[in-house]
């Protein structure tokens, strides 16, 4: 109870702190907002549409690019993790390419795929891909040798059939873990390929910017602060439906 | 009853002159040598030892998990002899419900879904753990928890039983009580039974023969015959006065 007073309060100081600062910094009322305004802001962004369409596209590239660098990453990562011999091969690539950040792809992205939606969702899956590459290739090094024997003395002797029956399940977990830091990355994927102008929040968030609508420019920040949160939540839903086997 | 007729067929594991070693820094390390066993259908025999006498890699070779370094072992043409091993902790999967970590072993066979889940039920049934299925292995006692191993090793139907210190890590209520479910199940389902232990008592008071290896690398220091009559009483003095023999014979380094 007294916890969630503080909360409560701690934020309402926050907002008026907030409020009362173009009275004390003359010429600060064009740089910033102040709380009052978003809700109007809101409204007319809900209103003519924008709001709406602006989330629908950075959206669907968050979650096309999203779906491709884990779905990759996994793949590449539990085959690394399971094959020491493609681990070698790739260990210098490995080295090479880990440290590049997402964004510095960006050049490439717009030679490639234009100011598109496609570029977009490369940069998402870019910056994605090592974060569960390692994270799955970590989960399957580290299971259980002997779960692997079990299989195995039951008749399970390839590789494959170790995988599906024993090194994939163990390593859920652990490559879980990286999915949900990568939900976190990708976002600020999203909103950086966006400011090069690939439709979505980012793209309005800029365009507002430069028309000195600071308020809208808010108004998106706070959007995806809020769209982070309930996707957040409804993977950590998820994994505890896949993993009720956790004790 | 026991022990009056020899078997009549040939035996239905013949091992000779096995050898068991590893690699290690490129050294060749022996660990059992000139192991020579038989077993006849039905046999329960145990195989007693000090740690790193080689009992578990003996039944990882018998299964097929490791190869032996020298020696022959030869199988009854005339049988499958399908084995099944139950591990020392009982290493159950984890994500799966009781049922399903039961019937891991018939997702290799031809049967249909239905068919191993009422394997798997009657396997479970089979150790007394009717309606556990849904549990998942971490809402079990370590007890329950190597009944369901045993289960896991009994669905696919196996000829012969390997066991692997099934019983070391629980208590001794506990053991005792698989102890002697074990032996019931021997009765009833007539499989032969290969039981590793490093517990001389238990070893007397389960098995027909017991087989005591000792030495560095290891060696066959002893086979027993356990002529008592069944059932048996773990206080019986003719039980204790073999477990000593055995145990003086291992002692003979």
């Amino acid at each position: 109870m007294r916890r969630r007073l503080a909360s409560v309060l701690g934020l309402a100081l926050f907002l008026g702190a907030w409020e009362l600062v173009p009275l004390f910094t003359p010429g600060a009322r064009a740089l910033l907002p102040v709380p009052s305004q978003l809700p109007g802001a809101f409204w007319r962004e809900l209103q003519n549409g924008v709001w709406l369409a602006c989330v629908g596209a950075s959206l669907s590239h968050y979650l096309a690019g999203l779906l491709v660098g884990v779905t990759l990453g996994v793949a590449a990562g539990v085959a690394a993790g399971a094959h020491p011999p493609l681990e070698w091969a790739t260990a210098w690539i490995t080295r090479i390419l880990r440290p590049i950040p997402g964004l510095a792809w960006i050049p490439f992205a717009i030679l490639w795929f234009g100011v598109e939606e496609k570029a977009a969702m490369f940069i998402i899956a870019v910056g994605v891909f090592w974060i569960v590459y390692f994270s799955a290739h970590g989960a399957i090094r580290n299971v259980d040798r002997d779960l692997i024997e079990v299989a195995a003395a039951f008749g399970f002797r390839t590789s494959w059939e170790k995988l599906v029956k024993v090194q994939f399940p163990a390593s859920l977990p652990g490559i879980l873990v990286g999915v949900r830091t990568s939900l976190g990355q990708a976002w600020m994927a999203v909103v950086a390929a966006e400011l090069f102008g690939v439709a979505g929040l980012g793209q309005r968030m800029n365009q507002a910017s430069s028309l000195l609508a600071t308020d809208i420019v808010v108004v998106y920040m706070l959007t995806m602060a809020a769209l982070y949160g309930l996707i957040d939540m409804a993977f950590i839903f998820a994994q505890s439906r896949l993993l009720t086997w956790k004790a | 009853m026991e022990g009056v007729t020899p078997p009549p067929s040939p035996p239905l594991i013949e091992i000779e002159e096995l050898a068991l070693g590893y690699e290690h820094d490129g050294a060749h390390v022996a660990v059992l040598e000139r192991l020579d066993l038989s077993i006849a259908r039905g046999e329960f025999i145990a195989i007693l030892g000090a740690s790193g006498v080689g009992k578990s890699t003996l039944l990882r070779v018998l299964i097929g998990l490791a190869a032996p370094s020298a020696g022959v072992l030869r199988f009854d043409s005339r049988s499958d002899c399908a084995m099944a091993l139950v591990f020392q902790d009982a290493r159950l999967l984890p994500w799966r419900r009781v049922e399903a970590n039961v019937a891991l072993g018939l997702e290799k066979t031809k049967l249909s879904k239905e068919e191993r889940r009422v394997r798997a039920v009657e396997a479970l049934r089979g150790v007394g753990l009717e309606g556990f299925g849904e549990r998942f292995p971490h809402q079990l006692s370590g007890g329950q928890r190597q009944r369901v191993a045993l289960a896991r090793a009994l669905a696919v139907r196996p000829d012969v039983l390997l066991m692997d210190e099934p019983f070391s890590a629980l208590d001794t209520p506990t053991r005792q009580r698989l102890q002697d479910d074990l032996l019931m199940l021997w009765r009833e389902t007539g499989k032969t039974i290969l039981f590793v232990t490093h517990d001389i008592d238990e070893a007397v008071y389960l098995a027909e023969r017991v087989i005591a290896l000792g030495g560095k690398p290891g060696e066959v220091r002893a086979s027993v015959a356990i002529d008592v009559a069944r059932p048996r009483r773990r206080a019986d003095p003719h039980l204790r006065d073999i477990a000593s023999l055995v145990e003086s014979k291992l002692r003979s380094d």
